[in-house]
């Protein structure tokens, strides 16, 4: 994901002359193209984020449009209150760029796994948030954020989804992607995850239960109407996010469902739960661990429809 | 200097500390001590050496000032009136109910670039101003007044390193050395000396003034940049609560709140009639 962003900054700079690119002095060997190419429109910040978050207000305020990127909890939580005070409070033309969203820097440790970062920068007035789950998505979420004015966050994940494209599809932020059609059960993801609820949809088609699998790519502004749809239209609503329950997807997905009115057959927020993600691993095997891989989904899924045949027989 | 109406700064000076005081008393605001320290810093600055115009307060070609010290808004908020950006009879609603004139600084006023509060914030917004100055070959400059509690915060310092890495000339760090934080001194809590050799060490350069002398105030301003191809930074050294006798140096001021007799005796020694 972080390449086909990179990709789509590289493509349209010379077009927006406005843009900027800052980094926390990170992104060896990935944004030396664009460096090199746009030397006006780059910026290593430095080992210094709260820094890179107060300079991107000013240049945002002096007419540009910047990106800070970095890795996992450091363009957000370190300067937390850069990115709320001087870039929200003053809707400047800032967009936010974590890599490694989750556990994608698995191996590397805690430090490095962005898993509240969803929950913290939605509750910013003003911030849009933005989390694809394949590389089609990343790189249109990018290309939007290009023209969309004022502050935004875009998460982006080291996996993506398989998701298979239909003829003539646009991206639209604020939406979200029916990506699988089925009536029996709504798996809601965001991010690179959703390649695990593909393949719990896969194996519980196989037993004749289908699935309606949704990328929730952006978190804020929430598409209550598709919720709303899902939660009437099939048995229940599973939210899975790399990332804590706490106000993350699945809290969001309850928040604008409860707002509406609007209760699904059963509601199962799948993520980190009260936990460090401690453990080290790969990005898949820790969604083993904390119980966040497609056999978890699937095995959730059937305990919940098992439960719900049993009640109405 | 200013193509708009020049004020006498002395004039002005005494008129902030006068507003300020009003102010802070009948909002029941803190601060005023850190308004009145850095009263004559901003007199200077908005009697006439920052190119603002209150008819076009939002020109490209205007200098950028951001009050760091964002605590000391009534301060501000005084200068911009009395330069016209909005009526002086607006600076009774600091502190009331719905009003814009917030006790930390707020850009909802005309002439204000940038709110603060937290302190350690406008030097780096200050630096990505004066870099998006530089990048299109602006001529004006970027002020940004800080106090001297908030270079305890290390976001000041890595934007004290990136502006001289990037040769900013056209930033203006003015510090408000006052030595006096929040609840104790600046010796007690964290010195910061030798102050100005650390700026130096940080690549800028750096003239110490006494932050209540006009013309010296003045002169340092008119000879920014002080060096080739490094920030400015004049350090500032000041009384906190300068003008009122018994909030001079004190701690207590920071927070205090001036009413009854003390906001008698206060007034009638900013006026001069004690």
């Amino acid at each position: 994901m972080r390449d086909s962003f990179v990709a789509v900054l590289t493509e349209v700079a010379a077009r927006h002359p406005e843009l900027m690119l800052l980094t926390g002095d990170l992104g060896f060997g990935v944004l030396d193209n664009y460096a090199a190419r746009f030397p006006r429109q780059f910026l290593n910040a430095g080992v210094a984020e709260q820094n890179m978050s107060g300079l991107a207000a000013g240049l945002a305020l002096e007419g540009h449009c910047v990106f800070t990127y970095s890795i996992g909890n450091f363009p957000t939580l370190r300067c937390l209150e850069q990115i709320r005070n001087d870039i929200c409070y003053h809707g400047a033309n800032v967009k936010i760029v974590c890599i490694g969203g989750g556990m994608s820097y698995g191996p590397v440790g805690f430090s490095h796994h962005a898993t509240e970062d969803l929950a913290i920068l939605r509750s910013l007035p003003g911030m849009l948030v933005l989390s694809p789950c394949d590389l089609w998505e990343a790189a249109e979420a990018t290309r939007s954020l290009v023209t969309h004015r004022g502050p935004a966050y875009l998460r982006l994940d080291k996996s993506a989804a398989p998701v298979e494209m239909r003829f003539g599809e646009s991206f639209q932020p604020g939406s979200i992607r029916t990506v699988r059609q089925g009536s029996d059960v709504t798996l809601a993801a965001t991010g690179g995850i959703l390649e695990e609820a593909l393949l719990a949809a896969d194996a519980l088609a196989e037993q004749g239960i289908f699935c309606r699998v949704l990328s929730v790519h952006t978190i804020k502004p929430l598409d209550t109407h598709t919720l709303v749809a899902a939660a009437k239209e099939t048995g229940g609503i599973v939210s899975i996010e790399e990332h804590a329950v706490d106000g993350g997807l699945g809290g969001a997905i309850a928040e604008s469902l409860m707002e509406a009115g609007v209760f699904p057959g059963f509601f199962v927020r799948m993520g980190l739960r009260n936990t460090f993600s401690s453990v080290i691993g790969s990005q898949r095997y820790l969604r083993k661990v904390y119980s966040l891989d497609a056999a978890s989904i699937h095995r959730t899924v059937s305990a919940k429809l098992g439960v719900a045949a049993e009640v109405l027989s | 200097m200013s193509t708009a109406m020049m004020l006498d700064s002395h004039l002005l000076a005494k008129r902030i500390r006068v507003h300020a005081l009003r102010m802070t008393s009948a909002g029941g605001g803190s601060h005023i001590a850190a308004i009145l320290s850095c009263a004559d810093i901003l007199a200077v600055l908005y009697g006439g050496a920052i190119n603002v115009d209150s008819e076009a307060p939002e020109s490209p070609t205007r200098d950028r000032f951001i009050l760091s010290k964002g605590h000391a808004g009534g301060g501000l908020y005084a200068a911009l009136a009395e330069r016209g950006f909005f009526a002086v009879e607006k600076l009774a609603t600091h502190y009331q109910d719905g009003s814009e004139l917030s006790g930390h600084v707020s850009h909802k006023l005309p002439g204000v670039d940038v709110s603060t509060g937290a302190l350690g914030h406008g030097l780096s917004i200050g630096a990505g101003m004066a870099y998006a100055g530089r990048l299109r070959e602006a001529r004006h400059r970027v002020y940004c007044l800080l106090s001297d509690g908030e270079c305890d915060e290390g976001s000041t310092w890595e934007a004290a390193l990136f502006a001289s890495h990037h040769r900013l000339t056209n930033l203006v760090a003015i510090v408000d050395y006052n030595r006096i934080q929040g609840i104790a001194s600046v010796a007690e809590v964290l010195e910061l000396e030798p102050f100005a050799d650390k700026w130096i060490s940080f690549g800028w350069a750096v003239r110490v003034v006494d932050g209540h002398n006009h013309e010296a105030l003045q002169q340092a301003l008119e000879s920014v940049p002080l060096a080739e191809g490094k920030p400015t930074c004049i350090i500032a050294h000041t009384t906190k609560g300068k003008g009122v006798s018994f909030m001079e140096n004190s701690v207590l001021w920071h927070y205090r709140i001036p009413r009854g007799a003390e906001f008698d005796a206060a007034l009638a020694e900013l006026e001069g009639r004690s």
